[in-house]
């Protein structure tokens, strides 16, 4: 056990966010589900008894009969911001008191950094890297995340849970949500940060980066397991495949959209568009996941082999 | 002529207690105006500046953030819950409040900065060693850049689990998916600033992303089939050249202190705008029962799918 080599990869300056983020967002997510629980029990309740559904006010905060149902900005909020932009710039202050931004050596075209790492954020991207081409992982993925992000209004149409925190009747949402931010997303980030070593070799933590260290690894693409040897037969195969991949994912989730009584209820308020470019963004999704499975436990690089695109 | 000189002295004694009386008249005139100005807020001066009373009354408390540029994009009264920390998490504001800090520190930052081969990385040395708390200027800035990010992330995830992106605030989500990209493109660009190793690398790999997009680029897809070559590509549209050199850290330094913040200006203004006009915050709003969901209308342009699952 190296602790050194962990000890140097968490104590990088750069890597504060990420060791920050540790913490931070299992915290928040805690502090939402408690919120979003306490919700459930009161919709629950409420459902019950439709009586009480009438007159109760329907939040799990405190409530008495006189109070007024707004404030003064002035001073109710402005001191919150006030207080929030002291302890945000002690914060900084502290930060960078104690920790320098580093400066490496001057720019060096003919020396290549080992491991030449993106920023923490984009590490995400630069991990799928090793499971896509450049096209895909640095250009079409994260053009389709963004555009997938933009588009979940357009697509959830479950007008419950606006407004306040519940994982009951959000449960497809908020999984399929937190399913891309913190597997996708955010281990994508871990993983290129404290496991990725020189040659973007897998290190575990804790293991010393040995950067003469050579991995015997030998890719196949799925082509050659059926023995396909032909462009055009490579082609075919690959767009065989990759079709049957997205009908046979779409027809599972379908199953399990559609199975149960409230999903069907919103399924059924979904157009025919809607709920397709819903299927084609999950889908897609799981492209990462599958690849990141058939390249560990079957060394297969390709699926699709064209003169033009490789995935 | 003893009338005269009676006059005559009869004038200076009276030039004289008129002088006196007048002095008097000043003093206490004097007197009672700097009373007066004791009551600063009744001075013209207060009043063209500021031009509502501060006193405890309601109005005067509304008036305050409504006639103040830079209180009023709140609404004068707010909902009694939303002010609450475990709702919003602050992460909305605080990023903004980052922004500014980002401004602030990075106008500082040109000061001492030219974006030219050579010179930027002897500038961040000088910051470092001899420019009056420059290492904490650099740090300040590099911390909250690192800080904005993880605070816009949150800021999404909040509003995510609230819901708050469902009707009528689909297009506010919209913009807000914008200015997540445009923060991690104004990080990025500052990346390459210092001209280090570090940058340079990152930024190397980062553009060898753009070399391989699909028809812009040389090296993916279909690029070599549109004629696209190391020179016309998208990846010398933003390096300014076919490697990462003297171009490019112009072209990242106009980017990242001028062409982004503009952006990103314009957006926040829309973002902060749409969310007073989208009915100020989501919530925290009462709940909803499955049994109150309203069956959908739809127009004949949309057509609701027939089949249940299955």
């Amino acid at each position: 056990m190296d602790w050194h080599q962990i000890w140097d990869i968490v104590s990088t300056p750069d890597n504060i966010p990420i060791v920050a983020l540790f913490f931070l967002v299992p915290f928040y997510t805690w502090y939402a589900f408690r919120q979003g629980r306490a919700n459930d029990r009161l919709i629950a309740q409420l459902e019950a008894d439709p009586e009480a559904a009438k007159t109760h006010h329907r939040k799990t905060l405190p409530f008495k009969e006189g109070w007024t149902r707004e404030v003064h900005v002035w001073p109710y909020l402005l001191r919150i911001e006030f207080l929030a932009a002291i302890i945000v710039t002690v914060i900084l202050m502290v930060w960078s008191i104690t920790l320098n931004a580093p400066l490496e050596e001057p720019a060096n075209p003919n020396l290549t950094m080992n491991p030449a790492k993106a920023p923490w954020y984009f590490l995400g991207l630069q991990e799928m890297l090793v499971y896509f081409d450049p096209w895909m992982a640095g250009v079409v993925l994260p053009s389709l995340i963004l555009v997938g992000l933009a588009a979940i209004p357009f697509m959830d149409e479950n007008p419950l849970g606006s407004g306040y925190y519940t994982l009951k009747q959000r449960k497809w949402s908020i999984t399929a949500f937190c399913f891309g931010f913190m597997v996708l997303w955010l281990a994508m980030i871990f993983i290129g940060t404290f496991i990725r070593g020189p040659g973007w070799m897998w290190f575990w933590p804790g293991q010393t980066w040995d950067h003469s260290r050579v991995i015997f690894e030998v890719n196949r693409d799925l082509p050659d397991l059926f023995h396909i040897t032909s462009a055009w037969g490579k082609g075919i195969f690959g767009a065989v495949v990759v079709a049957a991949y997205y009908g046979i994912a779409g027809w599972l989730l379908h199953k399990v959209i559609a199975r149960k009584g409230f999903n069907q209820r919103i399924y059924k308020r979904m157009s025919m568009l809607q709920y397709l470019i819903m299927q084609f963004f999950l889908i897609t999704m799981l492209l990462l996941p599958l690849k990141m499975i058939i390249r560990h436990a079957f060394r297969i690089k390709y699926i699709w082999i064209t003169p033009w695109f490789n995935i | 002529m003893a009338d005269e000189k009676q006059n005559g002295k009869g004038g200076l004694i009276g030039v004289l207690e008129k002088v006196k009386g007048d002095t008097k008249d000043l003093k206490n005139r004097a007197l009672d105006e700097i009373q007066s100005y004791k009551d600063v807020d009744k001075t013209q001066l207060y009043k063209s500046v500021f031009r509502v009373k501060h006193d405890e009354s309601q109005r005067s408390r509304a008036l305050g953030i409504l006639t103040n540029v830079f209180l009023h994009l709140h609404p004068a009264k707010i909902n009694r819950d939303a002010v609450r920390y475990s709702y919003t998490w602050g992460m909305g504001g605080i990023s903004f409040y980052l922004f500014v800090v980002l401004t602030f520190t990075g106008v500082l930052l040109m000061f001492y900065y030219h974006p030219t081969k050579g010179q930027a990385y002897r500038d961040i040395m000088y910051l470092e060693a001899d420019v009056p708390f420059g290492t904490l200027l650099r740090n300040m800035h590099r911390w909250a850049a690192h800080l904005m990010v993880i605070t816009v992330w949150l800021h999404m995830f909040r509003v995510f689990l609230t819901g708050s992106y469902k009707k009528p605030r689909e297009f506010n989500w919209v913009v807000g998916v914008v200015l997540m990209l445009l923060t991690l493109l104004l990080s990025f660009t500052g990346y390459l600033l210092p001209d280090d190793q570090l940058g340079f690398w990152a930024v190397t790999v980062g553009t060898t992303m753009a070399m391989n997009t699909p028809l812009l680029g040389y090296a993916g897809p279909f690029g070599a089939q549109l004629g696209m070559n190391q020179f016309n590509d998208v990846r010398f549209a933003l390096l300014g050249g076919s490697i990462v050199d003297a171009n490019a850290l112009l072209r990242s330094y106009i980017w990242h202190c001028i062409g982004i913040p503009i952006l990103i200006s314009i957006f926040m203004a829309v973002h902060f705008w749409r969310v007073r006009k989208d009915g100020g915050i989501s919530g925290p709003s009462p709940v909803m029962l499955e049994s109150e969901i309203k069956e959908l209308k739809r127009g004949a342009v949309v057509a609701p799918m027939k089949s249940g699952g299955r």
